[in-house]
């Protein structure tokens, strides 16, 4: 019974990492670029929502909403702002630019929202019993697994179906030739910061209910976790990111409760360095050769 | 009448290379013209510059009595421009008919379904492979696809760069034949080839490309029979 309350709690956390890593996986495979800022963005999506519901006091609904359009308009701004005009740069200095915009989001949300940590009110409380109450499950987790698999299924619907969806598909793969068939460029992987950054704010609600500490560097950590999952599921693959941070999250849960709490992140990220060495491209990734 | 392209004096780099230097040429409704012209000459970038993925610094082209100026690539196409690039650039990881609907990018959904009926009839071996990934396919699949592909957006211009390159002897037929069906059937063609006598004997007129500088233009059996031509590009 307690292994199903730790497999539960690691597959909610690995849902919080696979909604992150979507994010990550679509601006990897369309942009070609690690946006290290991604996890900062959950962050701002986990204070816009703590605002509206504690301070203007609106519904949480509402609050999950204005802090998804916060985020999807920050994140189009970012990527104008800060990486539209590197497109023909070395991808180092796109990455440096990345981790530049990752410190000034943290160091902003410091100003407008000082270091103290603000307890999270969760979105929504209490837990389901089961077995008489031998086993407890947090509402919390039940809604972010949801959440998680339908966000997976509508993406996956809209990239294999939607005109846009495969337009963004024929840009991740030649850039060049989408042009040629009379595709903006600019205007998809704009809509591609946007989606992956409107999926940044739910998972900075679901992460924020689940644990209730909101502090300026709350959204580092799992964005680099997340950065990791969507790795090990092989990065540009959608079903990658989504295995990658389910599996990801369960094994911290696991490695918390049965090895060490302090040394479940050594685990995680020894996992990824073994999985790394037997298959390079990540569990459902793709080796393709750079060109060159 | 006016030429459907006119090129004027067009000056294109990469960075310091001097790439193409003062080239003007025009194509006139429903001809094939043909670029020939050695390694590096510059064909492929004069191609990616009417297209719009690059620009020239001078000069002007003219399509359709539009100046194109520095439009982005991706309006160009709703003017009625296609290019089949160099090597082919099928979306590898998409299906057959995948790569079709991206060729109709911008035109309305309604008409698409009787434009991959068409491309089909032209390409009965894609329509065989409909389902494949692009990457599956052989090289002169591939490049059969390009071409279905840039017809599916109705050009009024197809521009083909070097849809030979790769292939066996009796595909190069079969591609050449297929350029005859469209010309035929009244598309404009601007055609970029290494294969200079397959490329002539199907044109209309031709230019010689040399480093970057049109040497000279002529109707294609004119430029068949000279004896410099055939020196430098026909082997003799
Ligand atoms: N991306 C690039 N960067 C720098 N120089 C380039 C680039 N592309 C082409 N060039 C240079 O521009 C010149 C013209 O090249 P282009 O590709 O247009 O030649 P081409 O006539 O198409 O040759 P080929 O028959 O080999 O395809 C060449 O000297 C080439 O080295
Ligand atoms: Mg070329």
């Amino acid at each position: 019974m307690e292994f199903l309350s730790y497999l539960i709690s690691g597959i909610s956390l690995g849902s919080v990492y696979a909604i992150i890593a979507l994010g990550y996986t679509m601006v990897y495979g369309i942009a070609k670029m690690l946006n290290f800022a991604h996890g900062d963005i959950i962050m701002v999506g986990g204070y816009i929502s703590f605002c509206a519901m504690n301070y203007l006091g609106l519904p949480s609904i509402v609050g999950i909403i204005l802090a998804m359009l916060v985020c999807t308009v920050l994140g189009v701004v970012i990527e104008g702002l800060a990486y539209k005009p590197l497109r023909a740069a070395p991808s180092l200095a796109v990455l440096i630019t990345a981790i530049g915009v990752s410190y000034f989001l943290q160091n902003a949300a410091l100003l407008v929202w000082s270091a103290a940590p603000k307890v999270y009110t969760p979105i929504i409380s209490g837990s389901l019993s089961l077995f008489g109450g031998a086993l407890k499950i947090p509402y919390v987790s039940i809604l972010t697994v949801v959440v998680c698999l339908v966000i997976m299924v509508a993406l996956t619907a809209f990239t294999n179906m939607s005109k846009m969806g495969k337009a963004m598909r024929a840009c991740s793969e030649d850039k060049g030739a989408a042009q040629l068939m009379g595709i903006n460029v600019n205007a998809t992987i704009s809509m591609t910061f946007a989606i992956g950054s409107a999926l940044a704010a739910i998972a900075g609600v679901l992460l924020c209910s689940s644990y209730p500490t909101l502090m300026p560097t709350t959204g580092s950590m799992p964005g680099i976790k997340a950065f990791t999952a969507a790795v090990f599921g092989g990065i540009g693959s959608i079903p990658g990111a989504f295995l990658g941070g389910l599996l990801l999250g369960i094994i911290e849960a696991m490695a918390k409760a049965y090895i060490s709490t302090n040394l479940a992140n050594s685990i995680v990220f020894a996992v990824l360095i073994v999985v790394l060495l037997v298959k390079p491209a990540g569990l459902l990734g793709r080796y393709v050769p750079e060109k060159v | 009448m006016e030429p459907i392209l006119k090129v004027d004096n067009i000056n294109v780099y990469y960075g310091s290379i001097h790439a193409i230097k003062g080239v003007s040429f025009e194509v006139n409704q429903g001809e094939i013209v043909t670029l020939i012209g050695a390694n590096g000459a510059g064909k492929s970038t004069t191609l990616n510059t009417v297209a719009g993925l690059l620009h020239s610094k001078t000069g002007s082209i003219t399509f359709l009595g539009e100046n194109l100026g520095h439009l982005p690539c991706h309006k160009t196409v709703s003017k009625g421009l296609a290019l089949v690039p160099e090597g082919r650039r099928v979306f590898l990881q998409m299906s057959v008919q995948e790569n079709l609907e991206m060729g109709a990018y911008t035109k309305p959904g309604s008409g698409v379904a009787a434009d991959l009926e068409h491309v089909y009839e032209l390409f009965p071996r894609l329509k065989e492979r409909m389902r494949q990934t692009a990457g599956t396919l052989s090289g002169g699949e591939q490049q059969m696809l390009a071409m279905g592909r840039a017809l599916m957006s109705h050009p009024k211009l197809l521009m083909l760069d070097e849809p030979s390159m790769g292939l066996a002897p009796i595909l190069v037929e079969q591609i050449f034949d297929i350029i005859r069906s469209l010309h035929k059937a009244g598309t404009t063609i601007l055609l970029v080839e290494q294969n200079a006598q397959a490329a002539l004997s199907v044109a209309d007129r031709g230019y010689v490309l040399e480093t970057g500088k049109v040497v000279t233009t002529g109707t294609g059996a004119e430029l068949l029979a000279s004896p410099i031509i055939k020196k430098a590009y026909l082997g003799g």
